[in-house]
């Protein structure tokens, strides 16, 4: 039997794609200048039909890729030519929310922001917060392990996901973690998180859920230079302050977003920061005074206190909408996502126009300045010969720098088929022979999001305690199982 | 000679793993040595051992030939205060991270624990309300495989997502993948005031404490056979805000605001020097406590995290200890069956000898095949600890 006909056998007409044009819908996610049209969609409706698609592509060894809502940016759910592609859509339905336990149970499909909003009537959220949370799936932040602007005091997804049901690469539902902290063994769980797909799919997922903080203050102070909004920066910090966020953008990102959602900055500022405190009343009001002096000590020449939600989510509104506004003022721009020690912020600034005016390119920089997560926008147009090319060497660039300053080449949008390139800048081989040590234990085969993460893979030999017959994929021919 | 040959010596008689004698001892100076030594040791069935302060914990290992001491491999090799993050070698004691300048490594352990202990048992105490534990605040990790190759993983940013998070993976596997030998952590603030409020409030009330705005940096309980239980909460932050929220706090709870921990607080319920038998008990929030009653009604003290659902129990003294091995299997047999009613787990930490064999220590867990998985790709020979993890792992 083909897996074709395999798959008919488990899923609903409705559930299968193959018609090459409703294929194509799904050819690419949030990094749309690679695109590869999958063989096959399917879209499971439960955990034991994903179980099932999983099992037919090992047995017939056919590669298998899973996609959330598709706002990766960095191709992490990019399908492949001979392969499925496993669209978690139609899994969103949210099982429970505990408050008393400060935990939901949520299916892979559920929307981030969906589970705050399940979570808020108990005086409740879920603090990974990542821009796209309005439309990004718990499945996609949970392969990826998102961030967001507020993980400078929260934390990560990998912090926040206390247990998942997985299907594994050979088809096995399997529970990692639960409910309960300091589950016995191996901690799966936390090499499954941000693992980008590449040990299995996961199925359902137990989150926790933080109290609602009883008080929020922002705040927006704008600055002449980014140097002095780095230096308030690292005083906020040196004075013992953990904001929830500290955000920065400079005057071109500034430019741009005022250009698209009228933000209403500061005029003539060369940085803003937004600051932003929470927790009980009284240390919020103590540390919001504190982190004001600190920004006009440093240069500040315009504060200003959101009164209300709506000025804070004026304030918020620049920030959110700065990657899409920069679409304002460039035609075309690569978003590039790296690290850099938060103390290096100043220097590493200075060397990314450096090498912007080298190679006669823009750069508007957006970035989580709490945590020196760097959002550089490359800016440039196809439609000019040979920019395309110059954008791409500075955006490489920036990764040397941030490499070069003991830093990371992504810190929330993932390595996938983009930056698995970098990889060995930034880890010797060792090191990633040992990362796939893991991937071989989950996946000797190879099948689950081949091509990610890894400049090359490892060839696994063979299974400890285990063998199976068929030959290895290179030489099934893959495409003829269909 | 070999690397083997300059720096193994013979055990003396502490150089024991849960009853097991070792044949030699080595401690290796820099993460280089140590990797010689291990790529040299290929024939010999190794434990790691740090302070010393968990390692008699769990089952013996099945063989020992050599203890690898990681004493020597002390220091802090860098304190980034503006980055809030520290280098350390893995055999740097606990009560130097405790106390950085302006700084601290908020991950409660033992003073004379190590770094690379800590990590390894995946250790942690009641801050672990507010500041998560070891898989929380470790942000890179050295580890010299069994196969004796020296590899990284993460980095020197809290921000990081390139390739697998494999600190995780090493935080509480008790020494079964390789030797820990330097830890990148994250750093916090030292909270300006501090205060505590104690009570006799039962533990349902935890639940209050939690649902109100208090922000709490622990929450503990104890509760033993024949006395009152306790609750107990750490509040940290500003002078005024931390007096003001303790003052609410001791009103919801009936107790007293003080400026020092009540005794029990960060100890195991058992004794240090003698202990006979200990559980590290987890469950829901709200199942606290059932767990709780069901362990002092089945003789045993608990205390620890009802802030998050981490307990430890454990007899007093050895007099109290059960007599016969299959009075000891009941009591663990019950609070496992208690604890996994409340959403958990138990895993006995320490039991008497004689009554070891008839106890499953780590007890059932899920995932347990790809466990095996992964212990086969990193240690193909089982030479690790084998026999002292999981599903004899």
């Amino acid at each position: 039997m083909t897996l074709l006909s395999r798959l008919r056998a488990e899923l609903a007409p409705e559930q299968l794609i193959t018609d090459r044009q409703r294929l194509r819908t799904y050819e690419c996610d949030g990094l749309a200048h690679y695109k590869v049209v999958p063989a096959v969609v399917v879209l499971p409706r439960s955990a034991a039909q994903v179980a099932a698609v999983v099992r037919a592509c090992a047995e017939e060894r056919v590669p298998f890729v899973a996609r959330g809502s598709g706002t990766g940016l960095s191709g992490g759910a990019l399908p492949h030519a001979d392969g499925v592609l496993i669209v978690t859509s139609q899994l969103r339905d949210i099982l429970a929310v505990r408050p008393e336990d400060e935990r939901a149970v949520v299916q892979p499909g559920v929307i981030n922001l969906q589970v705050t909003q399940a979570a808020t009537p108990h005086g409740y959220y879920y603090a990974p917060d990542p821009s796209s949370q309005q439309i990004c799936s718990i499945g996609g932040n949970v392969a990826e392990n998102s961030g967001g602007a507020h993980c400078l005091k929260y934390g990560f997804t990998t912090n926040h996901v206390t247990g998942l049901q997985v299907v594994t690469p050979d088809g096995d539902l399997v529970r990692l973690g639960g409910a309960a902290p300091d589950t016995p063994g191996y901690d799966l769980l936390g090499a499954f998180v941000g693992s980008e797909g590449t040990l299995g799919v996961a199925t359902e997922v137990t989150v926790r859920l933080t109290r609602l903080p009883e008080t929020v203050r922002t705040l927006l102070a704008a600055f002449p230079s980014t140097d002095q909004a780095g230096a308030a920066t690292s005083a906020i910090i040196a004075a013992g302050v953990v904001p929830a966020a500290i955000e920065m953008m400079d005057a071109l990102s500034i430019e741009a977003a005022e250009a698209a959602v009228h933000c209403g900055y500061p005029a003539g500022a060369g940085a803003v920061l937004i600051v932003e405190l929470d927790g009980p009343a009284a240390e919020v009001d103590a540390q919001f005074d504190e982190v004001s002096r600190l920004c006009t000590d440093n240069g500040a020449f315009e504060t200003r206190v959101a009164a209300d939600d709506t000025e804070r989510q004026l304030i918020w509104r620049g920030r959110k909408s700065a990657f899409a506004a920069v679409g304002r003022i460039s035609p075309d721009y690569i978003v590039q996502d790296g690290v850099i020690p938060r103390t290096a912020l100043p220097t590493v600034l200075r060397r990314i126009n450096e090498v912007a005016a080298d190679h006669g390119v823009r750069v508007a920089n957006v970035f989580h300045a709490g945590d020196g997560n760097l959002h550089p926008l490359v800016l440039f147009d196809d439609d000019v010969p040979g920019e395309a090319g110059r954008a791409e060497t500075v955006s490489g660039a920036i990764l040397d720098l941030c490499i070069e300053h003991g830093g990371s080449i992504t810190g929330e949008h993932g390595v996938g088929v983009d930056k698995a390139r970098y990889m060995p800048r930034m880890f010797t081989d060792d090191d990633l022979d040992t990362m796939q040590l893991v991937r071989c234990a989950f996946d000797p085969d190879g099948i689950a999001n081949p091509g990610k993460v890894f400049p090359t893979p490892r060839l696994c030999g063979e299974r400890p305690g285990r063998h199976r017959g068929a030959p290895p994929l290179q030489e099934a021919g893959v495409a003829e199982v269909f | 000679m070999s690397v083997l040959d300059d720096l193994a010596v013979e055990a003396g008689d502490g150089d024991v793993i849960a009853g097991v004698p070792a044949r030699l001892v080595a401690a290796p100076a820099t993460t280089e040595e140590a990797a010689a030594l291990i790529a040299a040791s290929r024939d010999l069935t190794v434990v790691v051992r740090g302070g010393g302060t968990k390692v008699q914990q769990g089952p013996p290992p099945r063989r020992l030939d050599l203890i690898i001491d990681t004493r020597r491999l002390a220091g802090v090799v860098e304190h980034a205060a503006g980055d809030l993050i520290t280098v350390v070698k893995a055999g740097t004691p606990m009560a130097e991270l405790h106390d950085l300048p302006g700084q601290q490594l908020a991950l409660d352990a033992p003073p004379a624990a190590t770094a690379g202990g800590t990590v390894a048992a995946n250790a942690s105490g009641p801050r672990r309300l507010r500041y998560g534990t070891a898989r929380d605040l470790l942000i890179g990790i050295t580890v010299v495989r069994p196969d004796g190759r020296i590899t990284k993983s993460g980095g020197k940013v809290v921000k990081n997502v390139a390739g697998y998070d494999l600190g995780k993976l090493y935080t509480g596997s008790q020494g079964t993948l390789g030797l820990i030998t330097e830890c990148v952590f994250r750093l916090h603030p030292v909270p300006l005031f501090a205060a505590f409020v104690r009570s006799n409030a039962p533990p349902t009330h935890a639940a209050n404490i939690l649902a109100g705005q208090f922000a709490a940096s622990a929450l503990e309980v104890s509760a033993a056979p024949g006395a009152a239980p306790e609750l107990a909460v750490l509040l940290e932050g500003t002078e005024a805000g931390v007096r003001a929220r303790a003052a609410t706090v001791a009103r919801l709870l009936d107790g007293e605001v003080t400026g020092a921990p009540p005794p029990w607080w960060d100890t195991p319920p058992w004794p240090a020097d003698s202990p006979s038998l200990a559980l590290k008990l987890t469950c829901t929030l709200a199942a606290v406590p059932a767990l709780v009653r069901a362990a002092v009604e089945a003789g045993l003290t608990i205390r620890g995290s009802a802030g998050t659902g981490v307990l430890y129990a454990g007899v007093p003294s050895p007099a109290a200890t059960p007599g016969q091995p299959g009075q000891v299997a009941d009591v663990v047999n019950l609070l496992r069956a208690a604890a996994t009613a409340a959403g958990g787990h138990a895993v006995v930490l320490i039991a008497p000898p004689a009554a070891r064999d008839g106890i499953d220590m780590w007890g059932p867990v899920p995932g347990l095949d790809l466990m095996r998985r992964v212990k086969d790709r990193f240690d193909p020979d089982h030479r690790f600890a084998p026999g002292r993890f999981v599903g004899g792992i």
